[in-house]
């Protein structure tokens, strides 16, 4: 049953660490977990370290103990299980040779995995009656028994109710969790202002015996230069909101040593526009100029278009590259670029996301994706 | 042991209590995360007279360093005192002051720490205390010695989510996320900072602050203490509850930016 949880918790995309499981075992040893409800809220604050992650877990717990019947107290249930625990730890039981508590609960994990059906009175399985050291005597038919009456609001229920699905991170954002996750991107060096620093000098003049040594410092600065192109118009419409947020949240960061943000349509052509609306723009070819390997490029749009917008057009009927060209150029002159998707990744089974995901690495636009994009871009330097 | 059951003047549902007890009795850091005002730092005094222990805060800026919280060696004082011939300066040991952490492994009772905001400290603060946090121990390389916690203080950690927290550190907390009070639970933390306010009066305020709070596009979301504010400016201000929703009075204890006020106007 507990490792169905944690079957389900996987399935779910959370990742417990071994550290975690032992410590929520623990934890229902010290008996903080005597009902249901405490059993939820018990594996919650230790598995889970996010509230991000709180809906997911409330869907993992209601897959594992929904309609599971609760007739035991838990409390029984796991000072029973501690009993024998204890018993066979002291070698006062001779037929099952458990040297440790630990030992005992691998096999249990064990036999819980390979247990597909029920089983009474036997001495292996875990089920009822019968000898073997797990489960229940009597009342119980499968598993270790979770019961938990009280309240009549059972965890289950309030698992069902999904209140914490406002919080996923996979599918709310905002600008703060845009800046958030923006400020990963930090690459410091200091190349600033030279300043004196007092401490510093202190520090050092007292090690040094009391002979002044001074010591100055140049002021930290973030060495990362932000691009931000953004595909606007058309099909992207529908994500503006989300877009601008983007934009804002990396305008008002300022933490980066140059911030430059640019429109297209679709894909990128012989000009790039500072302000769709009073259409000033710039030659792509002069923005790709100015780019050095140091900027970051983050590239934003749903990706989909006509496959003739990406592989033949030159924008509007005029010579020149092709959108794909104008993408490889710019990852080749910046090799840490990414390109967040809007649209949820079950879209991108599409010839130019497809096209575009292999130039540049493709991230969904959620804070999850946003996050491993920004990994991406600092590992990628 | 002894467990958390809130306090006369601190309002915390079964969640938070449960995840508090958990946090006593496997002796891991508490991670506290939750809106402003949702009573994050008040938890950690809580705590402590529910349990009957003391409390030390640990306020993190963005200047802290993890090694501050365990202990400081005071170098000026002894070359201070090596210079004006004061006490015996061979005794590095009288230049090592503990911090806040420090002392709470020290000491002969089992302590409450509050490490408060732990987000706004560098990047690698929590890194710093990983190893310390998870054994409760520490070495003072000046002395070579190495402090054990007598008992495991509780740590209360809280954080407004300003930077992310590395997976090793939130690994070896356990965590809750303070939920923004709803209606029923304001009203129970509402009477104990302000008891017997008119019911009428109550639900005008409270529709007029869900509402405000439902309104997208706003900078910053009145939070509880805001709330309590302007219930007591209010009352002293003797406005009655149709007012309260008719007119919107004292627009700015609730809002404290310009352009929250705008919005909440344009959208009223």
């Amino acid at each position: 049953m507990l490792l169905n949880l944690l079957f389900n918790l996987r399935n779910q995309g959370l990742k417990v660490g071994s550290g975690e499981w032992l410590a929520f075992l623990r934890g229902l040893e010290l008996g903080l977990a005597e009902s249901l409800d405490q059993l939820y809220y018990l594996a919650r604050t230790v598995l889970v370290h996010t509230e991000a992650h709180y809906d997911a877990f409330d869907v993992a717990f209601k897959a594992t103990f929904d309609g599971v019947e609760l007739p035991a107290p838990l409390k029984d249930e796991l000072s029973t299980w501690l009993a024998n625990a204890r018993q066979l730890e002291e070698g006062r039981v001779g037929h099952h040779d458990f040297d440790s508590l630990e030992a005992m609960r691998k096999e249990l994990e064990k036999r819980l995995a390979e247990q597909k059906e029920r089983h009474d009175g036997g001495n292996h399985w875990v089920g009822t009656g019968g000898t073997s050291p797990f489960g229940n005597s009597g009342k119980a038919d499968q598993g270790i028994r979770i019961g938990g009456e009280g309240g009549g609001r059972t965890a289950v229920a309030v698992a069902g109710e999904r209140r914490w699905a406002g919080y996923r991170t996979d599918v709310q954002l905002d600008v703060r969790d845009f800046k958030v996750a923006l400020s990963m991107l930090r690459r410091f060096g200091r190349e600033g202002a030279e300043h004196l620093d007092i401490e510093g000098t202190i520090d050092k003049t007292a090690k040094n015996a009391g002979e002044i040594e001074l010591d100055i410092k140049r002021e930290r600065i973030n060495r990362v230069r932000l691009v931000l192109l953004m595909d606007t118009g058309g099909s992207m419409e529908p994500n503006a909101a989300l877009v601008s947020r983007l934009f804002t949240a990396a305008k008002q960061l300022k933490t980066f040593k140059t911030f430059e943000a640019w429109h297209f349509h679709n894909c990128p052509y012989q000009w790039l526009y500072s302000d769709y609306r009073t259409f000033q723009r710039k030659p792509t070819a002069q923005v790709l100029d100015d780019l050095t390997a140091q900027h970051r490029v983050v590239w934003v749009g749903d990706a989909s278009m006509a496959p003739w917008e990406l592989f033949q057009g030159a924008g509007w009927g005029e010579p020149g590259p092709t959108g794909l060209q104008w993408l490889q150029r710019f990852s080749q002159r910046c090799p840490s670029s990414i390109w967040l998707n809007p649209d949820p990744e079950r879209y991108w089974d599409h010839p130019t996301v497809r096209a575009i995901g292999a130039t540049v690495p493709m991230f969904p636009l959620t804070v999850d994706g946003l996050r491993r994009g920004m990994q991406r871009l600092r590992v990628a330097s | 042991m002894s467990s958390f059951q809130g306090s006369a003047r601190y309002i915390a549902d079964d969640g938070l209590l449960a995840d508090v007890n958990a946090a006593v009795v496997l002796g891991r850091p508490l991670l506290v995360k939750g809106e402003p005002g949702t009573g994050k730092t008040v938890l950690a005094a809580a705590v402590a007279e529910s349990l009957g222990m003391s409390a030390a805060t640990w306020s993190i800026k963005s200047t802290t360093k993890a090694v501050e919280g365990l202990y400081t060696y005071d170098v000026v004082q002894r070359l201070n005192d090596a210079r004006f011939g004061e006490g015996d300066v061979r005794d590095i040991r009288r230049y090592i002051r503990y911090g806040v952490l420090g002392k709470a492994f020290v000491a002969p009772e089992r302590t409450v720490v509050l490490i408060d905001e732990i987000d706004k400290a560098d990047l690698e603060f929590p890194n710093d205390l990983l190893r310390e946090l998870d054994e409760m121990a520490f070495h003072i390389p000046e002395l070579d010695e190495t402090v054990r916690a007598v008992h495991r203080p509780v740590v209360i950690i809280t954080s407004n989510a300003e930077k992310e927290l590395p997976d090793a550190f939130l690994r070896r907390c356990v965590f809750h996320y303070i939920a923004f009070p709803d209606r029923e639970r304001m009203k129970k933390i509402v009477d104990v900072h302000l008891p017997g306010l008119p019911e009428k009066l109550l639900e005008a305020a409270f529709s007029r602050f869900y509402g405000l709070r439902r309104l997208e596009g706003l900078r910053k979301r009145p939070s509880t203490s805001e709330l309590l504010d302007w219930l007591t400016v209010l009352v002293r201000a003797g406005i009655p509850p149709e007012d309260v929703m008719a007119k919107f009075p004292f627009p700015g204890v609730l809002l404290k930016q310009e352009a929250d006020l705008d919005v909440a106007k344009i959208r009223r």
